[in-house]
């Protein structure tokens, strides 16, 4: 059976991100799977700018940003397969993949990179009355269309959901001659970053409606129109407030979900709340030698964070490979309370060398807040931060001197 | 005098910005730091953005290439650049970084390629 040290599935820039540090931490035998054209992942549709300012302290757009990671990869010789779609993993390692050249083939993997990345929540589960006509589009589904494909999905447009791909998409319909009338927001708050607002929506005065929601689609065959409502503290709808906008295209832009179909054939613990693998500070799943990074873990805002996670993921599995399996010591399980909805990664393991990155979301919008992480009671770290917001990933960093007291297990949650 | 209400972007906390022009002088209140003055000054003097988009290529592995300004252009040049963005056309082979219009609405900068388009 064909062997590699280490397998990576999906060519995004997770993927890529571990490969390249794969290889880079002594790895020569890496193979990266991919069931698209091109290497690049989501971000080949990604056309804005706004990547990579922390990376590479300039501002790309998506496909250059992608465009750097595959000539990394490309550099190294490392090897791919393109059109290929894994399609199903054993715990024991073993991958079976599919393509039109090979068919079904097994192959072994000394250690495997989990970088499937994410794929939007569908409009079924929103549960909006009316028909189901035409011209309605995830927001993701619309900017392949229009930015791979060349196809314009509309000229009248409603957006559902004020996530940041929803934003991008009510600037470049926008900028293509269409008229965007109103993009409406369930929460009190917008998901996306200020950043998008400001540059998508205040710039072509497109109104932002916060706690409103679509309560009814019209048409049969096409949109030609929808209700929107306020919705209350509850987030129901509050009767008399309907208000009709007439449109052609009702776009989508209601969150993401880690794509874990393979996660979890191998029956891998995934997290309630992230929709990801539940992970150690090394980013290894519940499985052994399968490592996850990028959307596939949790669903990032910035494309910066999925490559310094991933370049984690890849040197970790780079070195189980050549290591393999070692003897396992403690773990301390991290627990969210008070306002924090999740951290990744979700246990430590007590012999962590150096210090850990803890990643997490908050579920409101905090002003001057403290981040307490306390283990037994007692304080072991506590940072200020001015706001945070669930739009915005937060982190904290642990030291091995933090780590050294804690026992049991730690939780992370907002004190005044 | 003029005020304009703006928000800050240059970080999370997205201060709320007043930037009042009185001749040739702006002041900005609101702001937290350094940076946020320079932005509220910049945005009400001489506001620019990238603008991104995309050219149909024909005989390529693709049927688009993506494009942007390089560097960014004047906020109100915005619509003229999308025009000319809109009206070009071109052939495979495209490689990323390539110049695709000089000088686009006159605003001195270029549409350049962010993708590399092979032959299909
Ligand atoms: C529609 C959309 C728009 C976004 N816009 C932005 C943005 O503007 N700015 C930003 O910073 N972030 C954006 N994001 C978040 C963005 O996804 C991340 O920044 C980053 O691209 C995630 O990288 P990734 O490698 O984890 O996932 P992806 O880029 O999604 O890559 C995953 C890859 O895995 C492949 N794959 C999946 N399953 C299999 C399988 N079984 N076998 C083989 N290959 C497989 C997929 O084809 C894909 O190429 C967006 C996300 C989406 C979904
Ligand atoms: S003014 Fe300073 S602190 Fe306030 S949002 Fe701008 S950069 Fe941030």
């Amino acid at each position: 059976m064909e062997y590699h040290d280490i397998v990576v599935i999906g060519g995004g820039p997770a993927g890529l991100a571990a490969a390249v540090s794969a290889y880079d931490a002594g790895c020569r035998d890496v193979l990266v799977i991919e069931r698209d054209e091109r290497l690049g992942g989501i971000l080949n549709q990604c056309i804005h700018n706004g990547f990579g300012l922390h990376t590479f302290k300039e501002e790309l757009t998506g496909p250059e940003y992608a465009e750097r990671y595959i000539r990394k990869a490309e550099e190294r010789s490392i090897e791919y397969r393109l059109r290929t779609i894994v399609a199903d993993v054993s715990p024991e390692r073993e991958i079976l993949y599919v393509n039109r050249d090979e068919g079904a083939v097994r192959m072994k993997a000394g250690a495997i990179v989990l970088a499937m990345g994410c794929r939007e929540r569908p409009r079924g589960a929103l549960g909006i009355p009316g028909y189901r006509p035409a011209g309605i589009y995830t927001a993701g589904t619309a900017q392949r269309l229009m930015n791979i494909e060349g196809y314009m999905v509309g000229r009248e447009v409603v957006i559902l959901g004020s996530g940041d791909i929803g934003l991008i998409m009510a600037r470049r319909m926008t900028l293509e001659g269409a008229k965007v009338k109103v993009v409406a927001e369930l929460m009190p708050y917008s998901g996306g970053l200020k950043r998008n607002i400001v540059q998508c929506l205040d710039d072509y005065g497109i109104p932002l409606r916060l706690s409103h929601t679509v309560t009814k689609i019209h048409g049969k065959r096409r949109v030609e129109g929808v209700t929107i409502s306020e919705v209350g503290p509850d987030r129901r709808p509050v009767p008399g407030t309907e208000e009709f906008y007439s449109c052609d295209t009702l776009l989508l832009s209601c969150g993401l979900i880690p794509e874990n179909e393979l996660s979890k054939q191998v029956g891998i613990i995934l997290s309630r709340v992230t929709g990801g693998p539940e992970v150690d500070d090394s980013l290894e799943t519940s499985a052994e030698g399968v490592f996850a990074c990028g959307n596939v873990l949790h669903v990032h805002d910035l494309v910066d964070f999925v490559s310094e996670e991933a370049e984690r993921a890849g040197r970790n599995a780079a070195a189980f490979a050549a290591e393999g399996g070692k003897t396992r010591g403690g773990v301390l399980q991290v627990t969210p309370e008070n306002g924090v909805t999740y951290t990744v990664p979700q246990k430590i393991r007590t012999d962590a060398a150096e210090k850990v990155t803890l990643r997490f979301r908050v579920n409101g919008v905090y002003r001057d807040r403290c981040v307490a992480v306390r283990s037994s009671g007692a304080e072991i770290k506590r940072v200020k931060r001015r706001i945070m917001a669930p739009g915005e990933m937060e982190e904290l960093i642990l030291t091995g001197e933090d780590l050294a007291r804690c026992a049991g297990g730690i939780t992370v949650g907002l004190e005044d | 005098m003029e005020t304009r209400e703006l928000t800050c972007i240059q970080c999370p906390l997205g201060c709320q910005l007043a930037v009042t022009v009185d001749g040739d002088a702006v002041t900005v209140t609101g702001n937290t730091c350094q940076r946020g003055a320079v932005y509220g000054e910049k945005e009400v003097t001489a506001p620019t953005r990238t603008v991104t988009g995309t050219i149909p290529v024909d005989g390529g592995e693709i049927a688009r290439v993506s494009v942007k300004t390089a560097p960014d252009i004047p906020k109100d040049k915005i619509f003229d650049v999308m025009a000319e963005i809109r009206s070009a056309h071109l052939t495979a082979p495209v490689e990323a970084g390539r110049i695709i219009i000089h000088d686009v609405a006159g605003t001195g900068a270029d549409v350049i390629a962010t993708k590399t388009v092979k032959r299909s």
